[in-house]
């Protein structure tokens, strides 16, 4: 939990009075939609998405079919009621790239070896957004996916740092994404240790990137412990005994 | 699952069977309806919001207030638009992409029901005419399919223009300025869809996915909260006769007291 | 060499249950020498064995399997069915005639879009796509009766030792029951109650079927639905 250090200048204040290496508060549900294979609800702040997970399934059209492994097909998609103002609901470039972005990210830990020639599809419907709604898609898919028995190597957990007003931060929220210098995203898996998506905007130096970095990590870490909690949940075993990691 | 729009033979025998004894497959007679649940302004950055879940059915609704320019035939009015998502996660079946057909549908029908209803006073939403009005945005959003999206969605519909606040805009010189006050959205005669099936000339409240599969009809009748009769939308390939129709008037007040118990 | 959780600890994917050498069993993979999960489920280990009971899996077809399926679609000589399988099955026609393919079949007369059938896995053919048959006593076209869905990999506790928990059922509720591997049931009994009595101890199975003790709770659950509708 680092303060700014300047004394003589004002204190460093969040707009949401946050540390600068606090998280939103997160909740996550595993399990919440009756007709998909397996789903997750999650909020981060004010940010709302629910993602449904469908497969492995027939691929259409076969054509696109990968003859060894399976297709992952990602889909991030807001509601016009999302944002303010309203936004149509036609998807728009950035959804586009953000789709492929939760691809990167997810495809890692699944064994898509397991299925030639079919698809899992990920849908995320982004009911409020609030900054860092990309990396809230992709806690919420995680749970999602293994909700639906889809083998995987590791959990995703994913969170971005940043920079606002000179000060490092870590989970940016609206505000800062839009007013901030910098918004670096993270996904990782924590057993693996490694990195599925690191992505950057804005302008930082080399040392505060891999602070950046390691301080979104550090934030990956706490969330994957949701992650776990949330998915205990759905069983009633949730207040078990917490195992050495 | 790839068995798209395939009607499983056992499934409709089995229902019709049932229907015979006069309950339903989940043990519901054949006009009651399932558990209701609503929850409505839960979304912090919109005008408006609720949630519906009528059985496994579940609609997400969203009310956005802004300004924009009027349509040319009704300078001074208000606008009111309806518009409706199938998301895929909603159903196996339900691909990404435009609205389909069956959405289209839905967004419309529930939007004559407001409409019809008067739900608004559009003129009282005018700030400058010919200029700028108020323009609410009702987005019905699909979250779960088990049939009769209609009377869910327009339960949500209602609750969440019910419970709306909007800021009220000020007009400065020519100029249309946001204050940090907000108003409560009015609103008049509270009109609720009720929708039936007819399977095998019986008549059944609040269809589920299995039971809208097998249907031989289906119409949804909007009323408002005086009985009166704002909307009507019948399909399917059967038709009604004028008796079953006397019926399915009575059957759709009955059904609307009781969904309003919910708002 | 050590176990890293105590047998049947709730594990996710990615959880490292075993150091050293093992024996591999289901939803487990190897990784640098350590043996972890693939899947969410309780842990179980043997003498000489690590795996990991999945508490959410789809099927998994193997041949031999019993398997409830909807006929989709008709092609020269063969169906195609759903039996909620990544890719679906296919059944040939000398699998459900007993005879070879002759041109003046008409195949809807035997099987149509939309029937429902009973059959076996008698292969997977080289892309992994189950092959079907239904020539064989208890197998073929179901005429009365309902489907149910349960998560595949709480078929076995549905079915219980030797069959002794479905055959509670039968005999509690008097209903005719065939389970499919896939995770479908087909329920007929000769009243709705009966009928929906199964439907009830069937759900709860399917979600407490992780929670030890399951056959006393279904038992004691068994009575008071019965005797509710005295």
């Amino acid at each position: 939990m680092s303060k700014s250090k300047r004394s003589r200048k004002k204190k460093f204040e969040r707009y949401d009075g946050r540390e600068a290496t606090e998280l939103r508060p997160i909740t996550i549900e595993s399990g919440v939609l009756p007709n998909a294979d397996g789903s997750a609800y999650i909020e981060m702040g004010l940010n709302k998405i629910v993602v449904g997970v469908f497969g492995p399934r027939e691929m259409h059209p076969k054509r696109l079919a990968k003859p060894n492994m399976a297709t992952v097909r990602c889909r991030y998609h807001m509601a016009p009621f999302s944002v303010d103002p309203r936004r149509s609901p036609a998807p728009s470039r950035r959804d586009n790239e953000i789709s492929m972005v939760m691809r990167y990210a997810l495809e890692p830990a699944i064994f898509v070896e397991r299925y030639p020639r079919s698809a899992i599809d990920v849908y995320a419907e982004i009911i409020q957004a609030d900054g860092g709604t990309r990396t809230a898609c992709i806690n919420a898919a995680t749970v999602a996916l293994v909700d639906a028995g889809i083998p995987m190597r590791d959990l995703v957990a994913s969170c971005a740092a940043g920079k606002m007003d000179d000060n490092l931060i870590l989970d940016l929220g609206d505000y800062e994404d839009k007013e901030g210098q910098a918004d670096i995203p993270v996904a990782y898996m924590p057993k693996l240790n490694k990195i599925t998506l690191l992505q950057m905007d804005g302008m930082v130096s080399k040392d505060e990137f891999e602070s950046c970095v390691n301080m979104a990590i550090d934030g990956c870490n706490q969330i994957y412990e949701i992650q776990r909690e949330a998915l205990k949940k759905k069983y009633g075993l949730d207040e078990q005994p917490q195992e050495e990691n | 699952m790839s068995g798209i729009g395939i009607v499983s033979r056992l499934k409709r025998k089995k229902i019709s069977e049932v229907i015979a004894t006069g309950k339903r497959m989940d043990g519901r007679s054949l006009t009651d309806h399932r558990e209701i649940m609503v929850k409505t302004s839960f979304l912090e950055k919109s005008e408006g919001s609720a949630e519906v879940h009528l059985g496994k059915t579940r609609v997400i609704v969203g009310v956005k207030v802004g300004t924009g320019t009027p349509f040319e035939d009704t300078p001074d009015k208000g606008v009111l638009i309806c518009n409706a998502e199938f998301t895929p996660i909603a159903h196996p079946t339900f691909e990404p992409g435009p609205p389909p057909e069956k959405a289209i549908e839905l967004a419309r029908v529930v939007d004559r029901g407001l409409r019809s209803a008067e739900i608004l006073e559009l003129e009282k939403l005018c700030l400058i005419p010919g200029k700028v009005v108020l323009m609410v945005f009702v987005d019905l959003y699909v979250i779960n399919y088990d049939g009769n999206l209609i009377d869910c969605s327009a339960i949500g519909a209602l609750a969440a223009l019910k419970n709306a606040k909007y800021p009220v805009y000020k007009v400065k010189d020519g100029e249309v300025e946001k204050t940090d006050k907000l108003n409560d959205l009015v609103v008049k005669r509270e009109p609720l869809a009720v929708t039936m099936v007819k399977i095998d000339n019986n008549l059944i409240v609040d269809p589920s996915a299995d039971e809208e599969e097998v249907m031989d009809a289906r119409i949804t009748i909007t009323l408002d909260k005086d009985d009166n009769v704002c909307t009507v939308q019948k399909t399917g390939s059967e038709g009604f006769t004028v008796e079953e129709l006397k019926k399915v008037i009575n059957i759709a007040s009955e059904k609307a007291a009781e969904y309003r118990k919910h708002l | 060499m050590s176990a890293l959780f105590e047998n049947r600890d709730l594990v996710v994917p990615g959880d490292v249950l075993y150091e050293g050498r093992i024996r591999t069993g289901d939803n487990t993979f190897r990784f640098e020498g350590k043996v972890c999960a693939n899947r969410i489920g309780l842990v179980n280990y043997t003498q000489n064995m690590v795996s990991v009971i999945a508490l959410e899996a789809g099927f998994n077809p193997l041949s031999g399997d019993l398997v409830i399926g909807d006929i989709i679609e008709i092609e020269l000589g063969r169906w195609l069915v759903d039996i909620d399988t990544p890719e679906d099955a296919q059944l040939n026609v000398p699998d459900a005639i007993d005879s070879p393919f002759r041109s003046d079949i008409v195949m809807p007369d035997i099987l149509d879009v939309g029937d429902t059938i009973v059959a076996k896995i008698v292969d997977m053919d080289r892309r992994g796509t189950p092959i079907l048959s239904i020539l064989g006593r208890s197998l073929g076209k179901i005429e009365e009766g309902f489907m149910m869905r349960l998560t595949p990999s709480k078929i076995p506790r549905l079915i219980g030792k030797k069959g002794s928990m479905v055959n509670m059922i039968l005999k509690e509720t008097g209903c005719s029951i065939i389970i499919g591997q896939n995770g479908r049931v087909l329920i007929n009994g000769k009243t709705r109650e009966q009928e929906m009595q199964a439907v009830s101890v069937i759900e709860k199975i399917d979600k407490e079927a992780h929670i030890s003790g399951l056959t006393n709770r279904v038992q004691e659950y068994l009575k008071t639905i019965k005797e509710e509708n005295r």
